[in-house]
């Protein structure tokens, strides 16, 4: 089943940013952005917390392996809702790309530091609820969903 | 205790942003996986690492760390110093390797100014 994200009447906020794939300069420019929106929002700080962690390594994974993606932000009165959409190679087994651990990340992107195979373990672990689809050669998409009240 | 604190007892060489070595140091965390500090850190922490690419100071400053230290004299890159400076997340350096050099602040940690 596949959840989609749609405005209601709870809707305090909504914008979307956009990712540029391959590029390491920029990595972490929207994570930081949507950091700040939320804290400037009064959200409670582990509630910024979990937003920044599970923002910041889907924007990874988007600049490691996709030609570039969207995240679109949505804050209702009881969550926050983080969709990150891609285009690029998509993840052909999902339960082993879900094993913490397992990389296809190649030795550039490891030396970085990154492609430790923890991205979407951390995901799911900081994240109140999670959907994850894709399709082979079009790309990715993520759903992580934030309680606003933890 | 404050970053200058920990510079002076420790001799680190600051590469950048020293206007904010009065930042207060909560705590710190050793690593060079990105996913690993970013799980595991928190504001206010000292990072110490072998890393020396941009992509460090992101995470610092997602993460609102009050410094990053490199460890075994490595030297931050040209364009990891710019961002840091924007960003005005300091740099340091020290000569020590990280066991060393996290052992060293622990301590520090547990004593009052």
């Amino acid at each position: 089943m596949k959840i989609t994200v749609s405005e209601t009447e709870n809707t305090l906020y909504r914008d979307s940013f956009e990712i540029e794939g391959g590029n390491f300069n920029k990595a972490g420019i929207v994570s930081t952005s949507i950091k700040s929106l939320l804290k400037q929002m009064g959200l409670a700080a582990e509630v910024v917390r979990k937003c920044a962690i599970v923002c910041y390594e889907s924007e990874i994974n988007v600049v490691s392996y996709a030609r570039k993606g969207v995240v679109n932000l949505t804050v209702n009165a009881e969550t926050v809702l983080i969709e990150v959409v891609d285009e690029g190679p998509g993840i052909p087994n999902i339960d082993l790309a879900m094993q913490q651990g397992y990389s296809t990340a190649d030795q550039k992107i490891r030396e970085m530091g990154f492609g430790a195979g923890m991205g979407l373990h951390n995901i799911n672990s900081y994240s109140d609820a999670f959907d994850i689809s894709s399709e082979v050669g079009k790309g990715a998409r993520l759903l992580m969903t934030i309680n606003i009240k933890q | 205790m404050n970053l200058e604190t920990i510079v002076k007892k420790l001799g680190l060489e600051v590469r950048c942003a020293p206007e904010n070595l009065k930042n207060n140091v909560t705590g710190g965390y050793t690593g060079d996986l990105l996913s690993d500090v970013i799980a595991n850190s928190h504001e206010g922490y000292i990072w110490i690492t072998r890393q020396v690419h941009q992509n460090i100071v992101a995470v610092a400053s997602l993460k609102e760390h009050a410094g990053i230290i490199l460890i075994n004299s490595c030297e931050p890159t040209q364009e990891t110093l710019e961002k840091a400076r924007q960003e005005k997340i300091p740099i340091m350096v020290s000569s020590m390797p990280a066991f060393e050099l996290t052992g060293k602040i622990y301590n520090l940690l547990g004593i009052k100014d």
